[in-house]
Parts: C-alpha cells; structure tokens; sequence
C-alpha cells in the first residue's frame, strides 16, 4: 500500500508538468499583448519593448517555459500583472474562501443527498422515490449560474432574508453553498440509489434477512456499509472539482474565491496568475483524486489485497465506471 | 450470413422496445422535439424579429402580446429563446462530435494497439483531465476568441478525455471477446473486424455518453456566454440572455427566469434519453 501511495505521488509530478505546459501553451497562443495591457493602450512603442525584454517575453517559447518550472520548483510563480504581488500570495488569500465553500457545499450535498437515496431505494417505486427523483433530475439538469439567480431573486429580492453576493460572514455563504450543493447533492443522490439498489439484492443481503436480522440492521448495518463505497468516489470527485472554484457561481454571488480571480485573469491577460491557478487547482484536484482512491482501498478489503499484492497498475474498475 | 442480419435487426428493434417502455424517455423525446421543431421554425412561429429593437415596449411583463414579456430593448423574449434554441442545440451537437470524433479515435487507438501507445496516449488524457474542464473552455475560448465555431472547438477539445475513456473501455472488452478471435481464425481481414465487430457492438455506450454530453455542452456554452465568452450580443443565446437579465433582477423577474428555464429543458430532456438509452441498451445497467 506503501508503495502504491508514493508511485501515485511521483506521478502527479509528470502530470502537474504536463498541465503546466498544455496552460502555457494555451495562453501562448492567445492574442494580446501583456505588456501593453499592464501599460495601457496609448504607451510608446519603445516603453513597451522594454517592458517586454524586461519580463523575458522575448524569448522563445521554450526558453520562458522552462524558466517557469524553474522558478515554479523554487516556490517562485512569478508576479502578478495586475497587483505587482507575488502569484503564490494572491492564490493564498483567495483560497480559503474557495475552501469554504467548497468544504459547506458539500457538506449540504451529503446531508441532502444520503437520507433521500438510501430512501428512494429501499422504498423502490415509491412516491418516496419518485419525488427524489424528479429532484435529482431537476437538480443536475440546472445550470449552476441559473439556480444561483434564481436563489437570488427569491432569497434576496423577494423575500429579502439573505445577501445576494460576498462572503464576509456565514449568512453570505449559505445562497452559494446551497446553489454548489445543490447539483452535488443531485449527482451523490443518484449513486447513492443506484448503489443502494445494487447491493440489497445481494446475496448476503438475503442471508442477512433469512437469518432474521431486523430490517434497521440489514439497511444501515449490511447493506450501506457497502452500498457506500461508489457514493464515496463521486463524492470526492465532486469536491475535487468545487476545490477548483465553482467558476461562474463565484462570479454569480461576487465571491472573491479563486474561480473569480480567474476569470478576472483571462479578461486581463494576467498570465501568472492564470498559470499559478490552474497549477494550484490541478494539484488539489490530484490530491483530492489520490486521497479517494486510498480512502477507498481502506473501505473496501478486497481493493486493498489488489493493491498489496501490485498486481493494479491503474485503479479499480468499479471507479471507472463510476 | 443472412440469419446474422436478422438477428441484428431484432436486436435493435428489442433495444427500441425497451426505450419506448421507458416513461420518463419518452417524455425526454418529446420534450426535445418540441424544442427542435421550436428552434427550426423560430422564424414562423413568432411575429417578432429577435434582434430588431423595439423601445417602446421596453421590460413589458409576460402577456397576451408577449407571452413571456420583452427584454431591455423591447426584444420579444419568446422570439429570443426559440432562436437561442438553435445556437445551443447547434454548439451542444457539433461539440460532442468533435469530442467523439478526438476522443473516440484517440481511445480506440489506444485500446487496438495497447502497450507503449496505451500509456502515452492514457497518460496525456489523464494530463488534459486535470484541469477542470470549465477552465479549459474558458481558457480555449479567450485564447481563439470570441464567436460560435470558437466555442464549439473549446467545448469539444474539453470532452475529448471523456470520450476516449469510454471508448476504450468499451473496445477493450470486446477485443478480449471470444468472437473476435473466432473472426480472427478464420481469416477475417482487420478492417472487416473493426468495422463489422468492433464498432457495432462498441456503439452503445458511445451513443449513451453522448446524448448526456450534448446536454452538458449546453451547460458549457451557456456558461461561456454568462461570462461574456463564447457567443456574443445581439445572438440571443440562453447563457448571454441571461447574462444580460441579472442587471435587471430587482425589477424584472421574467428576464433571469425564462431563459433559464429552457436551458433546464433541453438539458433535462437529453438527460432522460441518455438514461433511457442506456437502459435500453445494458439492460444490466437497469437500475
């Protein structure tokens, strides 16, 4: 198991490389110039130039590429365009609000979508069941953005109870959580069902009840236990993603996370900025991935043995199908 | 050969029977029809243009007039979201054929010729797969520009990961398959195998991942054009239309709600028919 952590480890390092260079790549070939835009449109040509040789913008792609990854390796991301601040600095104090949110619209997720899943499949066919799923087909068929206005409008411009943007206090953060949370809990919801459905009808689950165990004892002590194991990977796989900012929904309700600070990189041509971001959300994403996956051979001994014996290069195929 | 032929036709009519039975398919089916036809006949169907500007009737509630009100230029909104039916519907299916055509081929490759080229191709898709596929089109899209085709490419070479996994997943099995290898023995050509074996029977979960992925670039595409990428004013476009509203949310209901709607339809619909589908289709799946 060891040894499968850090193989898995040592390869984030290609794959943050190789993101690293497809962003660079990416905002090489994107028109506009940075030192004009630091400059404003109506600088000399020759104050330009100079600013241009100044931050190596001159040099070949592969030059500045590499002089990236070197100052990357150092700790150095560069400075931002916009701010003069260093890149890791700006990315610091916008992350723990991404955090936050992320951390509470999950939270949201799971306390929804659990309890409704695990209901809607062992009351099968229900009204139960019919209700949650209309929900949870509604829930992933709303653009995130749109919910978000729709929050607004009524939580805030209706019925007045809640700010409609910034995050200074927790009364802030509930519209948002609950808009992330709410295609979250849609996705978890389903899998839990599905999962659900998979495993009472089981054999051992048959067992379990032709040897009389209560019907309590069967759904939360045999069945979940197991039925859990997917539910877990589309829940790390979700926050994984919300780790990366919920993009639009920051800029929805004005949040200065770094999905926000982002955008707000792309329409300046902040290209640091941009680059420092996505590595940084690449890295989380990859951790949260690695975290999962470990979790995930903890609660499922069969995976585990796979593991210890190195026969899986990649992982388990259940996950993939997921 | 003949009975071959027979068996397959009854197979597929079997898989339709299955997708018919299917309620919430079925509804998804027609819901996406009335859009289609709402988006080809945009132009008969209404009176308005969706472009032409109409001060006087500026923010008019929905009404007798206006079903679904007018927009800051007196625009008709109904008008606007018939023909931001085609743009999304449009972006939603050329994207994913990019994203099938790249992915598909890149995933079959990789799933044929496995080893060496398996990992090299495997290892640059988990690369492109880690970074969060919104960043991606957003980054693809300012990096070539605005514009409709624009989008479309960005939308489609975000996708290309997802669509190779399933694709070579799917080979995968079915190379490994006794029939292949039966057809293999007695000498069938390799092109005759990809394209009588593989592919047919490779197919479903293609077709499955498919239908929900035009659903989700049509998230995509709205989401671009929130954001002031992708498509552009004065193409009316559900994600720009709304875009525009949220100015007016304190006083305007009907400019933040309707088009948003519409995308949860169109979304909604293609989500119960790749469920359908797949129902249909992997009757092992059915849940």
């Amino acid at each position: 198991m060891g040894k499968y952590i850090l193989r898995r480890f040592l390869y984030m390092i290609p794959v943050l490389i190789g993101v690293s260079l497809i962003i660079f790549t990416v905002l090489y070939l994107t028109p506009g110039d940075p030192a004009m835009m630091i400059l404003g449109e109506d600088a000399g040509q020759e104050a330009i130039e100079e600013l241009r040789e100044e931050m190596g913008l001159n040099n070949t792609f592969l030059v500045r590429f590499f002089n990236y990854l070197r100052g990357a390796l150092n700790g150095d991301l560069g400075t931002s365009y916009t701010t003069g601040q260093p890149v890791l600095d700006e990315l610091f104090t916008r992350y723990p609000t991404t955090i936050t949110l992320a951390i509470v619209s999950t939270i949201v997720a799971i306390l929804v979508a659990i309890p409704l899943g695990i209901l809607s499949a062992v009351y099968q066919n229900s009204l139960i069941d019919g209700i949650s799923r209309v929900i949870a087909m509604v829930g992933v068929s709303m653009p995130n953005f749109w919910q978000g206005l729709l929050n607004i409008l009524i939580f805030s411009v209706y019925l007045k109870w809640l700010p409609s943007s910034g995050f200074s206090s927790p009364l802030h953060w509930i519209l948002p959580a609950v808009t992330i949370g709410t295609s979250g809990a849609a996705a978890i919801m389903r899998t839990t069902r599905s999962s659900m459905l998979e495993t009472i009808r089981q054999d051992y689950i048959r067992t379990a009840r032709a040897k009389g165990a209560s019907e309590f004892s069967v759904i939360w002590k045999h069945a979940l236990r197991n039925a859990l194991i997917p539910v877990l990977t589309i829940i790390g796989i979700r926050f994984g993603a919300s780790l990366g900012g919920a993009i639009v929904t920051e800029q929805v309700f004005g949040i200065p996370g770094i999905g926000k600070l982002m955008i707000d990189s792309i329409n300046t041509r902040n290209y640091p900025v941009i680059q420092g971001g996505v590595l940084l959300i690449a890295l989380a994403y990859s951790v949260i991935n690695l975290i999962v996956d470990i979790l995930y051979a903890y609660v499922d001994p069969r995976i585990k043995s796979q593991y210890s014996a190195g026969k899986s290069k990649s992982r388990p195929k259940q996950q993939e199908a997921a | 050969m003949e009975k071959v032929e027979m068996k397959r036709r009854s197979q597929a009519k079997e898989n339709m029977r299955r997708f018919l039975k299917n309620r919430a398919a079925v509804a998804g089916m027609i819901i996406l029809g009335l859009l289609i036809l709402g988006a080809v006949f945009a132009n008969v169907l209404t009176p308005y243009s969706f472009d032409k500007q109409d001060l006087a009737n500026r923010f008019q509630f929905p009404g007798v007039k206006h079903f679904l009100g007018t927009d800051e230029f007196g625009r008709d909104m109904l008008t606007r979201i018939l023909f931001g039916a085609r743009i999304s519907l449009f972006v939603g299916i050329l994207s994913v054929a990019i994203g099938c055509l790249l992915g598909g081929s890149m995933g079959a490759f990789a799933a044929y010729y496995g080893g060496k080229t398996d990992d090299l191709i495997m290892r640059f898709l988990d690369i492109w797969h880690s970074i969060p596929s919104m960043l991606l089109a957003i980054s693809l899209a300012s990096a070539m520009g605005p514009g409709i085709m624009n989008a479309i490419i960005a939308i489609g070479l975000t996708t290309i990961p997802t669509y190779a996994r399933v694709v070579r997943a799917s080979v995968m099995t079915i190379i490994n398959q006794e029939y292949i290898e039966a057809a293999r023995c007695l000498g069938v050509n390799t092109r005759r195998i990809i394209w009588k074996h593989i592919i047919p029977n490779a197919l479903a979960p293609i077709i499955v991942q498919a239908s929900l992925g035009v659903a989700t670039a049509i998230i995509t595409t709205a989401s671009l054009s929130f954001i002031g990428l992708g498509v552009q004013p004065p193409e009316a476009e559900w994600g720009s239309m709304l875009s525009k509203g949220r100015q007016y949310i304190r006083n305007y209901w009907h400019l933040v709600t309707f088009p948003g709607v519409f995308i949860m339809l169109a979304v909604m619909s293609l989500n119960l028919i790749g469920d359908g589908l797949r129902d249909a289709l992997d009757p092992r799946l059915k849940r």
